[in-house]
């Protein structure tokens, strides 16, 4: 890292977990200047958060997050060695189709022009919003095990996990070998693992290995005698924080104590970036979640930017590194320093690794349906957290009449917040379609603009290595030769 | 609610609402803060009530504080740094620096 900021090069990549590396690595190693600008302090992304000084350490860290996480240190080292340049803590508020970068760092914002950008800015947890999911006490499975792996932090007070995907399970895996007090496990699936796994034998075969880690969690998990619920219709219980947690089992509603919930139901891309650059979009019907077009290089449809790993569809952490270096060998290709024919040839391997992950996706995509975040919300329910507004409020604003989403945003003030819809974007739309008894497609997703990150002004109106014709346009609009650097 | 698995290497100190709180190098504010126990990082502009952080990567916003003078911070974004006044951001915050 230095100080001056940099102000071109030909390869940007954004975002430092498995596919940023992979990508920026082999990018470099080809020869093409690259940055790789990230969020975080150290490379790994959320999957290999913080690996680096986890690795060096052999404490019951190590040990409670296991050997799929410890793989991560190969990708960290091969991108340390590549000699592609690395931009920690900085944050990328604003990606133009003509290939500028707005980058905020340590309290400074400057522009960076790239030849091409690819984004890795991966997946994030798919919001669940049951009434009282925003009291204090209610986090994200995925934010638990964040704070393990970032900071050795354990839950000390009895906890509960509640939701579906393989991360639940993980996490409660990871957190009962931490000793923390993990009470219960609410499973919102509706569908077996045992079920659907025998029923998807055929396909998946060659993934003996990960089925039974799967089924070997909760083994561990009746071993240890905690209990493992099958529940819908969630409820947080609690006047200024989590209390219990309330559910519907055969029929009839449980209520457990809680003073730590933690709420899963699966990962969605992180798309704000693409959203923000009219990137053509596509619904995924299987992962219920909206992902860039690309083709099989990760390209878009805007011409310098591709896009790589679970950015561009979920498919985890395997895949995120091969999608990596595809994007990397078209982006070496592109800038001419290697041919197409090296390209094709290069990406084979990479091709055969993608199918062979496809497959157990597929498998997963089917068996974990994210039941609790797509339901019909409860009126009392907040579908938008930053400025509080209810679902029953959404839905009386649609029937007053306001069907289109970016107007029911104006008149709701749903992602209008700090967060800027990423915490209520899916649910907004959702709540529209199901309204107006309509598909989700049909419905669409908020307009978003730069800068995609907060900013204060201040930033802006100093910009470090400002150009008069480096600014962007007071609108952000791009696409217009006459702004050509 | 949380506990550190190790507490040998707590050598930076923050302050939040000035009391001193002793966390690791390289824990971001926001993990600083709930090792310490601390729930209210800031209360709703709209509505005044209590809110922790929920994603813990940078998405939900709910960790916005006040850090030495400058409001709407991440803090499960920024990294702590010795001395540190960190605040709970009450509604939209104030803005000291400006």
């Amino acid at each position: 890292m230095t100080d001056a900021p940099r102000t071109h090069c030909e390869l940007a990549i954004v975002g430092g977990g498995p596919a940023g590396l992979a990508a920026a690595a082999l990018a470099a190693e080809l020869g093409v200047e690259t940055i790789l600008f990230d969020e975080q302090p150290t490379p790994g992304g959320q999957i290999y958060r913080n690996i680096e000084a986890n690795s060096r350490k052999h404490d019951a860290l190590s040990n409670i997050l296991g050997a799929d996480y410890a793989k991560g240190l190969a990708l960290v080292e091969r991108f340390r060695r590549s000699g592609a340049a690395y931009e920690p803590l900085s944050a990328v508020w604003q990606v133009s189709a003509a290939g500028k970068l707005g980058v905020s760092r340590k309290g400074r914002a400057y522009l960076t022009r790239a030849g091409r950008v690819i984004l890795a800015t991966g997946a994030m947890e798919r919001p669940v919003p049951i009434p009282g999911w925003t009291l204090p006490g209610v986090m994200g499975a995925g934010a638990a095990q964040t704070l393990m792996k970032a900071s050795g932090l354990v839950p000390e007070e009895p906890t509960v996990i509640a939701g579906s995907g393989p991360l639940a399970y993980l996490v409660a895996l990871q957190l009962m070998k931490a000793g923390a007090p993990l009470s219960a496990v609410i499973d919102t699936s509706q569908k077996g693992l045992f079920e659907t796994g025998f029923a998807a034998l055929p396909v998946l075969s060659g993934f003996g290995r990960d089925l039974l880690k799967g089924l070997s969690w909760m083994a561990a998990l009746r071993k240890a005698r905690i209990p493992v619920f099958s529940g819908r219709n969630l409820a947080v219980e609690g006047i200024s924080r989590v209390e219990a947690v309330s559910f519907e089992t055969r029929g009839k509603r449980q209520r457990l104590s809680a003073s730590l919930l933690l709420l899963h139901e699966g990962v969605v891309p992180n798309n704000q970036i693409t959203a923000s650059l009219r990137c053509r979009h596509v619904w995924d019907t299987a992962q219920m979640a909206w992902r860039p077009w690309t083709d099989e290089w990760g390209a878009t449809s805007t011409e310098l930017v591709a896009v790589a790993g679970d950015g561009a569809g979920i498919s985890g952490a395997r895949a995120a590194a091969h999608r990596g270096r595809l994007a990397a060998l078209d982006a070496a290709c592109r800038i001419g320093r290697i041919s197409r024919a090296e390209r094709d040839e290069r990406a084979l391997p990479e091709r055969r690794h993608l199918q062979r992950e496809a497959r157990f996706r597929a498998f997963l995509d089917s068996t974990y349906c994210p039941t609790e975040a797509v339901r019909r919300l409860a009126d009392e329910a907040i579908a938008c957290r930053c400025e509080e507004v209810t679902a029953g409020e959404l839905r009386a604003f649609v029937a007053e009449g306001f069907t289109d989403i970016n107007q029911l945003k104006s008149f709701s003030r749903c992602g209008m917040g700090q967060c800027q819809g990423r915490m209520c974007g899916g649910t907004v739309a959702r709540v529209l379609a199901q309204s107006l008894e309509t598909d989700m497609e049909t419905v669409g997703y908020y307009r978003l603009r730069p800068p995609v990150k907060p900013l204060p002004v201040a930033q802006l109106a100093e910009l470090g290595n400002a150009e008069r014709d480096l600014r962007p346009s007071p609108l952000g609009v791009d696409g217009d030769p006459s702004q050509r650097v | 609610m949380f506990r550190r698995l190790r507490t040998d290497d707590l050598t930076t100190t923050i302050f939040f609402d000035g009391r001193p709180l002793r966390c690791r190098p390289g824990d971001s504010v926001a993990a600083a803060l709930l090792a310490a126990g601390i729930e209210r990082f800031r209360t709703t502009p709209v509505s005044g009530t209590d809110r922790m952080p929920h994603c813990m990567i940078g998405n939900c916003f709910d960790c916005l504080v006040e850090i030495d003078g400058q409001a709407d911070q991440q803090a499960c974004l920024v990294p702590v740094r010795e001395g540190s006044q960190v605040r709970s951001q009450l509604g939209t915050g104030r803005f000291d620096a400006a």
